[in-house]
C-alpha cells in the first residue's frame, strides 16, 4: 500500500493534483470480499499489535493509553444516556395506527443492530439501520426523522445498545448487485475528495493514532461498531450519516444527501470488514 | 534640447503611453464580463456536481461571485468567478484521476 500522508496534506494544490496523475495500468481483480476482510483486520492488528482486535471499536481510545483512561472515566456518567433514555421512549411509543417499531424488525428490534446495514434483494439497495427506522415510520404514516441528529440518534442508540458485545455480521449475498454495493462503497471509501485531496482511508487508515490538531484519529477497523454517537465537538449525538457528511465538508468536498446511495454502500463496506468485532454503540467521542 | 533631455522626454511618454495601455488592459470589469465568466464557473460546477464530487471552496467563491455582482463590484465578481471556476476544473480533473488511481490505497 502507497499511503503518503504528506501528499495528502499539501492541500489543495492544482499541480500537485497533475503530478499525481502518473500512469499507472490497473489490472482488473475480481471482488474477494473475504480476502478484503482478512487483509484489512490483519493491517490494524500489525499495525497495532498490542491493541486487541475487539478494543479497535473503542476507536481514539484504544489508540491512546491517557484518552483510555479518561474514556473509563467518561463511561461512569456516559454523555448519549439521555439520548438513551429518549431513543427507549421512541422505539416503544405506539404510532398513530397502534403499531411501533417493534413491528417493523426481526426480534422486535430488539438485538439487531450488528446485522445492519444489509443488503435487500427486494429493493435492490442496501438498507442501513437508519433507512429502515424512516422506512418503518413512513410505512406506517409517520414523518421521517432526519438522519442526522435527534430522534434518529436516539433511536439507533438504543437499538444500537441492546446489541452491546454482539459481532457485526454483515452479509454479502451472492447477488452481483450486492457486490457491486460493496465495490461501490470500498472505492467511496479510498477515492480521495475535496480540496484537501482526502479520502476516508488517508486518515483512518493511513494516520489512526495521529493528531490533526488536538484530534486523535480513529481507526477505520470498528469505527461503525459504536455509533451513533455523542460528540464533544458536536455538542450532542450524531449518526452514521452526521459522520459521512462532517468528513466530508471538513475535507472540503461538499457532501452528498444523507443516505445516499455512496454513503450507503460505504457503510455496507466499512461494518463488512469490521464482521466479528462487537456492537458498542452508542459511543462518546472528543 | 539636450540628447539627455530627448531621452527622458522620449522615457516618460513611452511609460505613460505603457501606463494607459496597462489601465486600458486592466479596465474595471463590465457586467458582460461577470455573466461570462459566472457562466464558465457555474457549468465547470454543474460538471462536479454531476461527478459527485463538488469542492465546498468552489460554491463559496460561486457564491461570492453573486454577490459581489448584486453589489456592483464586478472586478470582485469576476475574480470570484475564476477562482471558482479554477477549483471545480480542478475537482473535476481529480475526479477523473482517481477513478483507477484510488486502488494504490487499498489495502491488500
Amino acid at each position: 500500500m502507497r499511503l503518503t500522508f504528506r501528499s495528502a496534506a499539501t492541500g489543495f494544490v492544482l499541480a500537485a493534483l497533475t503530478f499525481g496523475a502518473a500512469q499507472v495500468s490497473y489490472a482488473a481483480e475480481s471482488p474477494n470480499p473475504q480476502a478484503d476482510l482478512k487483509a484489512f483486520q490483519k493491517y490494524f492488528t500489525d499495525k497495532f499489535p498490542k491493541v486487541k482486535l475487539e478494543d479497535f471499536v473503542n476507536g481514539p481510545y484504544s489508540m491512546d493509553e491517557g484518552l483510555y483512561k479518561q474514556w473509563k472515566e467518561k463511561e461512569e456518567f456516559p454523555p448519549y444516556e439521555f439520548a438513551l433514555d429518549a431513543g427507549k421512549e421512541l422505539f416503544n411509543k405506539p404510532f398513530k395506527n397502534g403499531k411501533s417499531f417493534a413491528d417493523c424488525f426481526p426480534n422486535k428490534g430488539i438485538g439487531i443492530r450488528q446485522n445492519y446495514p444489509y443488503f435487500d434483494e427486494k429493493q435492490g439497495k442496501v438498507v442501513t439501520l437508519e433507512l429502515a427506522v424512516n422506512q418503518c415510520l413512513e410505512s406506517n404514516g409517520e414523518k421521517p426523522f432526519s438522519y442526522t441528529k435527534d430522534d434518529m440518534a436516539s433511536v439507533t442508540a438504543y437499538m444500537a445498545f441492546t446489541s452491546r458485545g454482539k459481532p457485526f455480521d454483515i452479509k454479502i449475498p451472492n447477488d452481483p448487485r450486492a457486490i457491486e454495493a460493496y465495490e461501490n462503497g470500498k472505492r467511496y471509501f479510498y477515492t480521495r475528495r475535496g480540496q484537501l485531496n482526502f479520502s476516508c482511508a488517508t486518515c483512518h487508515v493511513q494516520s489512526p493514532g495521529d493528531h490533526i490538531r488536538a484530534e486523535v484519529l480513529a481507526p477505520a477497523l470498528g469505527i461503525l461498531n459504536a455509533m451513533p454517537i455523542y460528540r464533544s465537538e458536536w455538542g450532542g449525538m450524531g449518526t452514521t450519516s452526521r459522520r459521512f457528511t462532517s468528513c466530508n465538508s471538513q475535507v472540503r468536498a461538499v457532501p452528498l444527501k444523507p443516505q445516499d446511495d455512496e454513503y450507503r454502500d460505504l457503510e455496507y463496506y466499512l461494518s463488512y470488514v469490521s464482521n466479528g468485532l462487537p456492537i458498542s454503540g452508542p459511543g462518546a467521542r472528543p | 534640447m539636450s540628447n539627455r533631455m530627448m531621452r527622458l522626454a522620449t522615457l516618460s511618454a513611452l511609460s505613460v503611453l505603457l501606463a494607459a495601455g496597462a489601465t486600458s488592459a486592466y479596465a474595471a470589469s463590465t457586467e458582460a464580463d461577470y455573466k461570462a465568466a459566472y457562466a464558465a464557473a457555474e457549468a465547470a460546477n454543474n460538471e462536479a456536481g454531476k461527478l459527485r464530487n463538488q469542492w465546498t471552496t468552489a460554491v463559496s467563491a460561486l457564491k461570492n461571485a453573486k454577490k459581489a455582482a448584486e453589489a456592483g463590484d464586478f472586478d470582485k465578481a469576476v475574480a470570484e468567478s475564476k477562482q471558482s471556476e479554477m477549483l471545480s476544473k480542478a475537482a473535476i480533473f481529480q475526479t477523473n484521476e482517481q477513478k483507477d488511481a484510488w486502488k494504490e490505497m487499498e489495502i491488500k
